[in-house]
């Protein structure tokens, strides 16, 4: 007996739920009138410290929150209660990036309707993160001054998937003589047009420009 | 849903016992590395009816669209998002985001 083989055809998007999800999130955050933030980089730019700044930064004027991935322990979560915001961890387990599921079964405690800004700070990973939207507003890439400069080539499509790129460790720029001039030129190579901001989180250096980036909906 | 699960789900609607190949357009700003895709479609497909199926990939080119000449262009990996041209910035992504699944091939 032989096996008949037929070829049928059919048209899905792979990431189709989840982009039909993070719209409903979307439309969910701008009804509630919170300002969403995403940020995105590779293990160890600085996303932790860049957020606990932030948290605490703003804290004195908005209310704020954040939700944390990660793939295993809650140590990201533990040092952002620092700042005294509502922070809730994600652990995403073997997965290597938040989709939006995770991001709206994290939110079951968190009151949006309340809150003026809310941050999600994803898994560190250059690579799958950039293919999944969470319903954010602003979706942040950093990328440290110790990664090297080639960073965006490296990772055309996460770059090309965020709205700004923030240069973190400003402290470090000379020790390690980072070349501003040279990331600039390869951010515009994957993102042409794209707003860069640099900071230090540990000296406070550019804060108040990249504070800026972030837009209370909410009459205070 | 993954690309296992829904293959798996159209083989069941249409009373196939065996998917042996799936179709898939993956755009070189998919944000996914075919390589890893195949090695990991593989390891997915084990005791499914997946199972020793072909996962064959169509690579799709980034196309962009250059304002100033009112074209869409073809590009690569040195200059994504400059037009061969005319030398302007092209951020507008027309093509290159895919990943998707076009086509089955089902056992009857």
């Amino acid at each position: 007996m032989t096996t008949q083989t037929r070829l049928v055809e059919v048209r899905q998007n792979v990431l189709k739920q989840n982009d039909v999800l993070a719209r409903a999130l979307r439309e969910r955050f701008q009804k509630a009138g919170v300002f969403v933030v995403s940020m995105v980089s590779s293990p160890g730019a600085g996303k932790t410290a860049l957020l606990e700044k932030t948290l605490t930064l703003l804290r004195g004027k908005y209310r704020v929150a954040a939700l944390v991935g990660d793939l295993a322990t809650e140590n990201d979560a533990a040092r952002l209660a620092r700042s005294g915001a509502p922070v809730k961890q994600i652990i995403t387990g073997t997965v290597c990036h938040l989709e939006a599921a995770m991001v709206e079964s994290a939110m079951a405690g968190l009151n949006v309707d309340e809150l003026d800004f809310l941050f999600i700070e994803n898994v560190g990973n250059l690579v799958c993160p950039a293919s999944y939207d969470l319903g954010e507003e602003l979706r942040l890439v950093l990328m440290s001054v110790t990664e090297g400069e080639d960073k965006p080539l490296k990772y055309p499509t996460i770059f090309n998937s965020a709205d700004v790129a923030v240069i973190t460790k400003m402290d470090l720029a000379a020790a390690v003589e980072f070349d501003q001039a040279a990331a600039r030129k390869n951010i515009e190579a994957v993102r042409p047009g794209m707003r860069i901001v640099h900071v230090s989180s540990k000296t406070g250096a550019g804060m108040d420009e990249y504070l800026g980036l972030f837009q209370p909906r909410k009459h205070l | 849903m993954s690309i296992v699960e829904f293959a798996e789900e159209e083989a069941e609607r249409r009373g196939s016992p065996r998917v042996t190949a799936v179709y898939l357009r993956l755009g070189a700003f998919s944000g996914v590395v075919k390589d890893a895709l195949v090695t990991s479609f593989e390891i997915a497909c084990a005791d499914t009816k997946l199972e020793g199926s072909k996962l064959i990939v169509e690579e799709v080119p980034l196309v962009v669209y250059c304002s100033k000449c009112a074209e869409r262009r073809a590009v690569s990996s040195d200059h994504w998002f400059k037009c061969p041209e005319c030398g302007t910035d092209m951020p507008e992504i027309l093509q290159g985001k895919e990943l998707e699944v076009t086509a089955l091939e089902l056992d009857e």
